[in-house]
C-alpha cells in the first residue's frame, strides 16, 4: 500500500473514470488525493485478518419477486432527456469503423 | 399568527378549518420571494402548483372529506430526490436540464399525505460535501450568519426550515448530510435506519449508506414526517419489510419519557469537539441525568477509523453509481466531443465539479486492480468492526449521545481548499451510516457568536420511535428548537 499517488497514477485513474483532466487539474488532484490516501492508510493500523467484509447492514439477503409484466416508461419518456436521438434510439457518435470498403 | 407554529400544529389547524392551506402556502411563497435571495435555499419553486395543491386540500376540508396527516403543510424536497414537475439537478451542471419521468416514492407519499410541495432545495453536487459549497448551481448561506455555511450536503433543506421558507423538508444522509446541516442551522434532522425509507427515486451516491430523512422544526414534526415516509417499498430492494422490522407509529407515545434511560457516551470523543460544542453537549447530558437517565461510558475502539473507511466505501460506490452519466442517455453532452470516448470523458469533465471528480477518482482507485484488497476490502472489514462496536455499546445502553459536528458552522470558503479538512469535519456522523443505525440532531444551545449547536443521538437499528421519544424528552425541557434567526 505504499505506492505514491503521483500524476501518472492519477492520470491512469482519470482515464479509467472517463474524466478528461487538464495538466493543472492533474497536478492539484494528485496532491489532494495523495493526502487523502495517506490518511486512509490509517486503516492499516488495524488487524482485520479474522474479520469478514461487510457490504451492507440489512437483515435481508436475496430479494426475489414474481417475474410479472408491469407498466414501465414509454420510449418517448425514456428518450425525453436524451442529448441526441434518432427515431426511438439514443444517438451517439460512430463506435465501429466503417469496414464495408465503400 | 401561524408562522411560528410547528408542522403538526399547522396541519391540525388546517384540518380543523381554522387556517386555510392556501394562506400557509402563500405565506411561504411570499417569504421565499423576500428572503430566499439572501439565503439561497431553493433551486426551484413551484408557486402555481403549490397554490393549486393547497386549494385542493382546502376543498377537501370544506367538503368534509378526509385529509392526510400532512394536510396543507408546505414542504421542501432536496434536489436529488426525483419529482417530475421540474428539473432534478442534484446541484450539478450535468443534470441541470434533467426532468425525471417519475416521482420518488417519498414524493408520492408526501403527496398522498396532502403535503404541499413548495420547491427543490440546494445541495452539494450529488450530495458530496459538508457545506453546500460544492453545488454547481447556487450558493446557500447559513440563515444565522450569512458569512457562514449552512452545512451539507442537505444545506438547502436545513436553511429553508431554519429560515421559515417551509415547514419541513426532506434531505438525504450518506455520511451526515441531514444531521450536520440541521445542527449548523439550528433545526431537527433525522437519518433513519438504512432500509427504513425507500430510496426509489433518490439519485444514488453511496447506495449502501444513502438514506432519506426529515429536517423539521422540532422532534414531533420529525415523527410526523417519519409516519408518512417510512415503510416498505417493493421498488427498493433494500427496503426492509415490516415483518422483519416492525414499524410502530412515531407520534404515538412520543411524549412519554423513557424510564431508566441508559445513555452511552464516549468522553474522549466529546473532548475532541470545540470547547463550546463540548460544553453544550455535556449540559444536555446533565439535563438527561436530571430526568433520571444514567450515563454509561462505552468503548468504541474503531470509531476513529470511520472517516477512513467511509471515504473508501462511499467513493467506491459513487464511482460505480456515477458511471451512468455518459452524455448519451440523459444529462449534459459536451458539444466538443468528436468520438464516443470523448462523449464520456469531455461531458463528464465539463459536467462534474471538482469534488465529484475527486470522489469518482478515489473510488475508482480503491476498486482498481492491485488496490482492491488493500483499500476496498480492508474498508469493508473495518466497517464490520464499527458495526460490532455499536452492537456491543447498545447491549449496555438504549442510545448513544455525542456532538453532531466538532464545531459550529464554519465560514464560507474556510475549508474548500483542503478537501481532507472538510472530510474530517464528518467525524461524528459517518459511523451511523457505516453501521446502518439511525441518528438524530436536535438543537442543544448556541455558541458565543449565536450559532446553533446540535446534540446527536443514535439508537439501535429500526428503533426510530424510541429515538424520537428520547430526543423529545430533552426538547420539552428546553426552548432551543423555538429559536429562529433574524432575517
Amino acid at each position: 500500500m505504499s505506492e505514491r499517488i503521483d500524476t501518472k497514477l492519477v492520470g491512469r485513474v482519470a482515464h479509467l473514470s472517463r474524466l478528461e483532466l487538464s495538466a493543472q487539474e492533474l497536478e492539484v488532484f494528485s496532491r489532494q488525493l495523495s493526502a487523502i490516501v495517506d490518511y486512509i492508510r490509517k486503516l492499516d493500523e488495524l488487524d482485520t485478518s479474522a474479520v469478514e467484509p461487510l457490504a451492507h447492514c440489512l437483515p435481508i439477503s436475496n430479494v426475489f419477486r414474481q417475474d410479472e409484466v408491469l407498466p414501465s416508461l414509454s420510449a418517448q419518456q425514456a428518450l425525453a432527456n436524451a442529448p441526441d436521438r434518432f427515431e426511438d434510439f439514443f444517438k451517439v457518435p460512430q463506435i465501429l469503423e466503417d469496414t464495408s470498403g465503400a | 399568527m401561524f408562522e411560528k407554529s410547528s408542522a403538526l400544529q399547522l396541519t391540525n389547524q388546517i384540518a380543523a378549518g381554522q387556517i386555510k392551506s392556501v394562506n400557509a402556502a402563500r405565506f411561504v411563497l411570499d417569504r421565499i420571494d423576500k428572503i430566499d435571495p439572501k439565503v439561497g435555499a431553493y433551486l426551484s419553486v413551484f408557486a402555481e402548483r403549490a397554490i393549486e395543491q393547497a386549494k385542493a386540500v382546502d376543498e377537501k376540508i370544506a367538503a368534509g372529506r378526509p385529509v392526510g396527516p400532512l394536510a396543507g403543510v408546505p414542504v421542501a424536497v432536496k434536489d436529488n430526490i426525483c419529482l417530475k414537475w421540474g428539473p432534478t439537478t442534484c446541484g450539478s451542471k450535468i443534470l441541470e436540464n434533467f426532468t425525471p419521468p417519475y416521482n420518488a416514492t417519498v414524493v408520492e407519499r408526501l403527496l398522498a399525505a396532502d403535503a404541499v410541495i413548495i420547491g427543490k432545495t440546494n445541495l452539494d453536487e450529488f450530495a458530496m460535501g459538508s457545506s453546500t459549497e460544492n453545488s454547481g448551481l447556487k450558493k446557500t448561506v447559513n440563515p444565522w450568519d450569512a458569512q457562514r455555511v449552512p452545512g451539507g450536503s442537505s444545506g438547502g433543506s436545513a436553511a429553508a426550515v431554519s429560515a421559515g421558507l417551509c415547514w419541513a423538508a426532506l434531505g438525504s444522509d450518506t455520511g451526515g448530510s441531514i444531521r450536520q446541516p440541521a445542527s449548523f442551522c439550528g433545526v431537527t434532522g433525522l437519518k433513519p435506519t438504512y432500509g427504513r425509507v425507500s430510496r426509489y427515486g433518490l439519485v444514488a451516491y453511496g447506495s449502501s449508506l444513502d438514506q432519506i430523512g426529515p429536517i423539521t422544526r422540532d422532534v414531533a414534526d420529525a415523527a410526523l414526517m417519519m409516519n408518512v415516509i417510512a415503510g416498505y417499498d417493493n421498488r427498493d430492494s433494500t427496503s426492509v419489510a415490516e415483518s422483519k422490522a416492525p414499524l410502530p407509529g412515531c407520534l404515538a407515545g412520543l411524549d412519554e419519557p423513557l424510564d431508566g434511560l441508559r445513555i452511552a457516551i464516549i468522553p474522549e470523543l466529546i473532548d475532541k469537539a470545540s470547547l463550546e460544542v463540548g460544553r453544550a453537549v455535556r449540559d444536555a447530558l446533565n439535563e438527561y441525568k436530571k430526568m433520571g437517565a444514567a450515563l454509561v461510558e462505552v468503548n468504541m475502539p474503531h470509531f476513529d477509523y470511520a472517516i477512513a473507511a467511509y471515504y473508501v466505501i462511499a467513493t467506491a460506490e459513487a464511482s460505480s453509481n456515477l458511471a451512468r452519466y455518459d452524455g448519451c442517455h440523459y444529462g449534459y453532452r459536451s458539444p466538443a466531443a468528436n468520438d464516443y470516448i470523448e462523449v464520456y470523458s469531455k461531458s463528464r469533465a465539463e459536467g462534474f465539479g471538482a469534488e465529484v471528480k475527486r470522489r469518482i477518482m478515489l473510488g475508482t482507485f480503491a476498486l482498481s486492480s492491485g488496490y482492491y484488497d488493500a483499500y476496498y476490502l480492508k474498508a469493508l472489514k473495518v466497517r464490520n468492526r464499527i458495526r460490532r462496536d455499536f452492537i456491543e455499546a447498545f447491549g449496555k445502553a438504549d442510545c448513544m449521545m455525542m456532538p453532531v459536528a466538532p464545531t459550529t458552522a464554519f465560514k464560507l470558503g474556510e475549508k474548500t481548499a483542503d478537501p481532507l479538512q472538510m472530510y474530517l469535519a464528518d467525524v461524528y456522523t459517518i459511523a451511523a451510516n457505516l453501521a446502518g443505525v439511525p441518528g438524530i440532531s436536535i438543537p442543544c444551545g448556541f455558541d458565543g457568536q449565536g450559532l446553533p449547536i446540535g446534540l446527536q443521538i443514535m439508537s439501535p437499528a429500526f428503533e426510530e420511535h424510541r429515538l424520537l421519544r428520547i430526543a423529545r424528552m430533552y426538547e420539552k425541557q428546553t426552548d432551543y428548537c423555538r429559536q429562529t434567526p433574524n432575517l
